[in-house]
């Protein structure tokens, strides 16, 4: 009975979203049809990656992340001088959250892509970081890293 | 069956040919199922860091469909042996 209620309030929050009812072993279960198709969101996707040289979808935003790993990414990428970028924060939409993760064939957030192209999380971010790809990445990039300068500086 | 140490380990060992793995379960810092894994391979030698990181997401596939969070450091014998003098 409960989950009836519950399904039928999620409904009526969700104002695009169709109801069917399955019988499954003698239970009934409810299953969400969304009526926009995951392979509208995929191509969605394919133009937002795109939409800037950095892209990042992570958990929060870059003044507010919502989570350590999604974190680390913007502090590295600000420690590079790199603060102008378009983000995506998955936790206010499901429907990317899932559909990042099938358009990179990548199981978690956050995710970084550099010119529309896949380059890893938090922990390949931070490893290119420290191995000094991550400036020679964005040089390519056309974006000149801030510990460049600093370096110049300290010399 | 339940996501253990124990299990992750044994699948790299076995499906990548790791010589050095080390499985750390952050869970209890997090709400829900979270690995840190570090994992030294040969076959890892000559690939950049994306394609090593889909070689373990790949071997783990399964596991990581429950697993929340997962942290993993890829290395080769070589790196592993330089990373570790220092």
């Amino acid at each position: 009975m409960n989950s009836i209620i519950r399904s039928t309030a999620r409904c009526l929050r969700a104002g695009n979203t169709l109801y069917r009812s399955n019988q499954v072993n003698g239970h009934l279960s409810f299953v969400s049809v969304r009526l926009c198709s995951s392979d509208a969101i995929q191509k969605n996707l394919g133009e937002m990656v795109k939409k800037d040289k950095v892209v990042v979808f992570m958990k929060g935003t870059p003044a507010q992340p919502m989570c350590g790993f999604s974190n680390a990414v913007v502090q590295i990428l600000r420690m590079h001088g790199v603060d102008e970028y378009t983000s995506y924060n998955v936790l206010e939409d499901q429907d990317i959250r899932q559909g990042v993760k099938t358009f990179s064939n990548w199981p978690t957030i956050p995710q970084v892509f550099f010119n529309g192209e896949f380059v890893g999380g938090c922990d390949i971010l931070l490893q290119m970081h420290q191995n000094g790809d991550l400036v020679d990445e964005l040089q390519k990039l056309g974006i000149r890293s801030a510990l460049l300068d600093a370096e110049k500086e300290s010399k | 069956m339940s996501i253990t140490t124990d299990l992750i380990r044994e699948k790299l060992i076995k499906e990548i040919g790791a010589v050095h793995v080390e499985v750390e379960d952050t869970s209890p810092n997090r709400c829900a199922a979270s690995f840190k894994v570090l994992i030294v391979s040969p076959q890892f030698e000559g690939k950049p860091l994306l394609q090593r990181h889909r070689m373990v997401n790949n071997c783990l596939a399964e596991e990581l469909k429950e697993i929340h969070a997962f942290e993993q450091k890829t290395l080769t014998p070589e790196q592993w042996e330089k990373q570790k003098s220092q």
